[in-house]
């Protein structure tokens, strides 16, 4: 199985059916095949926030939801995450396709990258870096369940050495 | 949209009323368990104010702009409740990219009403773009919700606030308002408040 199978299959065991999205190439497969299952609901969205709140709504009505996004994307949430999911303890589930390094590229992206984890361990949420396939449905699966119990968010990082990366476009 | 042709065409036409005051229309427009999602500033003090501990109701705290997006999200989870978002047009022109997310995914039972004062009130009554020449109806309708109109006035408003109820949406109506202080200040306990909301949703026991 590849890590989008892994995700998309522990996603439906625990019944998280919203996908809500800003698109990128690395999350491509993973957004594909949930487009491609009736079980989820899924969606671009016009911004990461935007993105966030939709999946804070559902969960308050009792739809849970995920969402999926780049490196830089993560970067314009700090706010809705430190006044929203954060402070009224909405468990929403991230997924961040990391960018800024193993061959980056773009220096806006490498630098912008480096703002993600300080964040996340700023506001002391939760966060996985997932590197190897034998890890991603043990760290998937165990951090929903938590997210929902603690009612708290979590951010699962996918690196290169997982996914592959995006890389040189010339 | 040939419906709503008695409704103003514009911003400029439409009577500026009082926030309190249609926000009370609104509220006692709700008859049954219909969710309204506040956003921050004085639209969220007088939806508290208005509404007597009302449930379900969330009242956000922060993250201005968002308050289409919980409620698109609570309407995606619940599409047999209707459910209402008041923001702001400084929030809401923050967010603009919101309304055709909106329109994209075709919510039948979502209301979005827009208090529109032209300005950031709560800091100091700085002009929004809204007093500038922006019109939040006519950005909703190219934004692909058809059903977008202006409050005329306040009987106006409680017609277009009740078709939202009846008939299906999405559903935006722009209500110009004037720069009279919110009657009460929200209690700012957000556990208190997602508690109570998801209580009211039926999500919790």
């Amino acid at each position: 199985m590849t890590w989008y199978e892994i995700v998309r299959d522990v996603l439906k065991r625990h019944d998280v059916s919203l996908v809500t999205y800003v698109p990128d190439n690395v999350l491509r497969p993973l957004i594909e095949a949930v487009h491609a299952d009736p079980f989820f609901d899924a969606f671009a969205c016009t911004r990461e926030e935007e993105a966030l709140g939709i999946v804070s709504g559902a969960w308050m009505g009792g739809k849970r939801g995920i969402l999926l996004m780049q490196t830089s994307g993560f970067a314009t949430l700090p706010n809705v995450i430190a006044s929203l999911a954060v402070p009224f303890s909405i468990p929403v589930l991230m997924m961040v396709s990391e960018r800024g390094t193993l061959g980056e590229f773009n220096i806006g992206q490498s630098l912008v990258a480096r703002t993600m984890r300080p964040v996340l361990d700023a506001l002391a949420v939760e966060h996985h870096t997932m590197t190897r396939l034998d890890e991603v449905e043990f760290i998937v699966d165990r951090s929903i369940v938590q997210a929902v119990a603690t009612m708290a968010p979590v951010c699962f990082i996918l690196s290169p050495l997982l996914t592959g990366g995006k890389v040189f476009a010339k | 949209m040939a419906a709503l042709s008695n409704h103003p065409l514009s911003r400029e036409q439409a009577k500026v009323m009082n926030r309190f005051d249609i926000t009370k229309r609104l509220v006692g427009l709700l008859k049954a368990d219909e969710a309204v999602v506040g956003g921050i500033g004085y639209t969220n003090f007088d939806l508290w104010a208005a509404s007597g501990g009302r449930q379900p109701q969330f009242y956000m705290l922060g993250s201005m702009g968002l308050a289409v997006p919980i409620a698109l999200g609570v309407a995606i989870a619940q599409p047999a409740r209707r459910v209402f978002a008041l923001e702001g047009d400084g929030s809401v022109l923050m967010q603009l990219g919101s309304l055709s997310t909106v329109a994209a995914r075709a919510v039948r039972n979502l209301c979005v009403v827009i208090m529109d004062n032209g300005a950031y009130q709560i800091t100091g009554g700085q002009q929004t773009m809204t007093a500038q020449g922006a019109d939040i109806v006519g950005i909703a309708r190219a934004s692909g919700i058809a059903q977008s109109a202006w409050a005329a006035d306040e009987d106006a408003f409680v017609e277009l606030a009740g078709r939202a109820l009846k008939e299906d949406g999405p559903w935006l109506i722009g209500a110009r308002i004037g720069a009279e202080k919110p009657v009460d200040t929200t209690e700012r306990n957000p556990a208190r408040i997602r508690d109570g909301f998801m209580r009211g949703l039926g999500v919790r026991r």
